[in-house]
């Protein structure tokens, strides 16, 4: 993929990060040399821990070719909770950023900064080798937020697939720029680095997020497209709305993607209307499917916002329709295939499909459908719409509620910014249901004007049995709601009363 | 059957392709009416350009034909691409938003 946009436009610019702007041409011989120090370091993978900006490109495209696969790190967690990750792939060359060098001791097989890798990578012989297209390219951790981290396996095929079953080579006009700060652990972080370079377009990245920092880059590089994921856009929202008339506007932006978890429709009905000139995407995707597998278009959007037919309007709440190279089912617990508006699991099919983890294999049924472990369902027209994951399913009283349909009901309440709703556990009903709601500024709602709201939209079975107020939900790097640590508290919370 | 993800060159043209979604049409895959062979593959000799298929490939292009078979072009040349003497498609794709 490097190649072929070296050889169309090798002199445009293909990143900026940090101050350090490189070509495609540029990139092309780092990762030549970057090759060439990870094969001459005899390791078996690559792990790399910091905050990604130039280094995910270099070292994907480095790895790559040297035919050895790459896990980006999380920073973020622990040096116990890294070494511990670390110890689970087979020797590697671990490359840290210099802040992070301190938590990473003698993990690995040889330990090299960063700044060590760029700079050597400038010299050194360089090693191209054609990677078996069924070899592993990259091995990403899942987040964990419900069991032990597991190692998803994305092989080149994978990856190549899903990039070329979805994006035009070439395709972006020479004044495209993206802006990426999805953290580069995360697999939105790995199908940036490649669809962008593979589309001709300029990457900007943004290490560590700042709203603020954000809307000047904008500026700045005259970005035209953006992914982000819910917590940035709520933050990238707060900033707009609380600059004046002729505060910082986003004259270039064309496109602003959004995905990584839910985003409430409140929140994306209120960037719509500060953003009127801009095409919002909604993309769904998993790690175990390199990365997108549905889009709801900008097209669907305004679609949606315009329509007076409540099936339309509705899919404003939709993730949009699988791309064309991916097949999706909706089944039953029996596994039946179910039909339009029927809620069930939803499974997918197709090449960038990977539904593999180091240590546990393929988890691919016999016919190549990947069970998502999301509750899902089809509209007639193909519209998908997820309903969290089955996971996170409340069992009251051997009712079967997803916490999904109950927080986007209490969303839409007025003094609701943002809320999760769990399951605790309850001697009587086995769990109820529990809403944790943060207010918006200034509101002090009341939990049974609350309870009446959800109870005039929903099943009495889905009043929350009890609302309890927070300043803020518990998130990680991704905007993902650490349901877990919500259901592990309140039920400790019982057991103290 | 070729497999998935396998790249070939053209004998007689600057030609190279990945294939993408391999089908058993693809054992006849031909470039410049030539046969296709792997990447690295040294031509046999004496084989020319057929000018029936020299239309040329466009880099980055994808080309299909009636059984499903899809290959992705990595390096344009002066031949055209074809299984036997049928000709293959430039795929048309409905382009998708910026998503990443």
């Amino acid at each position: 993929m490097l190649e072929m946009a070296s050889s169309a436009d090798p002199d445009r610019t293909a990143v900026v990060s940090d101050g350090l702007r490189l070509t495609v041409a540029e990139l092309s011989d780092l990762a030549d040399g970057g090759a060439g120090i990870i094969a001459a370091s005899g390791a078996y993978h690559v792990a790399y821990v910091g905050t990604g900006g130039a280094m995910l490109p270099l070292l994907l495209f480095a790895s790559a070719r040297a035919a050895v696969p790459l896990t980006p790190l999380n920073y973020r967690l622990s040096a116990d909770g890294l070494r511990t990750l670390i110890g689970r792939l087979p020797e590697p060359l671990v490359i840290v950023d210099d802040e992070y060098r301190d938590m990473i001791g003698d993990a690995g097989k040889q330990v090299l900064s960063s700044a060590d890798f760029l700079h050597a990578a400038r010299g050194a012989e360089p090693s191209a080798e054609f990677a078996d297209p069924e070899a592993v390219a990259v091995v990403l951790f899942t987040s964990g937020t419900t069991s032990a981290p597991k190692a998803v396996e994305l092989n080149h095929n994978n990856l190549t697939s899903y990039i070329t079953g979805t994006v035009e080579f070439g395709s972006a006009d020479p004044s495209d720029a993206a802006l990426i700060c999805v953290p580069p652990y995360h697999i939105a972080g790995v199908s940036a680095a490649l669809s962008n370079l593979y589309a001709g377009r300029k990457m900007v990245y943004l290490t560590n997020f700042d709203p603020h920092a954000w809307v000047k880059l904008v500026g700045d590089e005259g970005v035209t497209s953006a992914t982000v994921v819910p917590t940035m856009l709520d933050r990238i929202v707060a900033v707009l709305e609380d600059s004046p008339a002729d505060g910082p506007t986003l004259p270039t932006l064309r496109t602003l993607a959004y995905g990584g978890s839910k985003v409430a429709a409140p929140l994306v009905r209120k960037a719509l209307s500060l953003l009127p000139e801009v095409g919002f995407v909604n993309a769904y995707g998993l790690t175990e499917t390199s990365s997108t597998i549905a889009v709801l278009t900008p097209d669907d959007h305004r679609a949606a916002l315009a329509s007076g037919d409540p099936a339309v309007a509705r899919r404003l709440g939709s993730v949009g329709q699988p791309v064309p190279s991916i097949e999706v089912q909706i089944r039953a617990e029996d596994g039946t295939v179910l039909g339009a508006g029927e809620v069930g699991e939803l499974f997918v099919r197709g090449e960038q499909v990977s539904g593999r983890y180091a240590e546990i294999g393929s988890v691919l049924d016999e016919d190549g459908w990947f069970a998502t472990k999301d509750v899902a369902y089809l509209d007639e027209e193909g519209y998908l719409y997820i309903g969290g994951r089955s996971d996170d399913t409340i069992i009251r009283g051997g009712e079967n509620i997803a916490p999904a349909e109950i927080e986007e009901v209490l969303v839409e309440h007025p003094h609701v910014h943002d809320c999760a709703v769990v399951g605790a556990d309850d001697p009587e009903w086995g769990q109820i249901i529990v809403a944790v709601v943060v207010p918006t500024s200034g509101a002090a709602p009341d939990v049974e004007d609350l309870r009446s709201h959800v109870r005039r939209h929903l099943r009495g079975s889905r009043t929350p049995d009890k609302v309890i107020f927070r300043d803020e939900l518990p998130t990680n790097a991704t905007g993902k709601v650490l349901r877990r640590d919500l259901v592990t508290e309140l039920n400790s919370i019982k057991e103290h009363a | 059957m070729i497999k998935n993800g396998t790249r070939l060159q053209s004998q007689v043209c600057d030609t190279q392709v990945i294939v993408v979604r391999s089908a058993d049409s693809l054992d006849d895959l031909r470039a410049g009416g030539v046969p296709m062979v792997p990447v690295g593959a040294e031509a046999a000799a004496g084989v020319t350009i057929d000018p029936e298929f020299s239309g040329g490939t466009v880099m980055g292009k994808r080309y299909i034909d009636d059984t499903g078979a899809e290959v992705l072009v990595t390096r344009a040349g002066n031949g055209s691409l074809s299984v036997g003497s049928t000709p293959l498609a430039v795929k048309e794709a409905k382009p998708l938003p910026a998503s990443d």
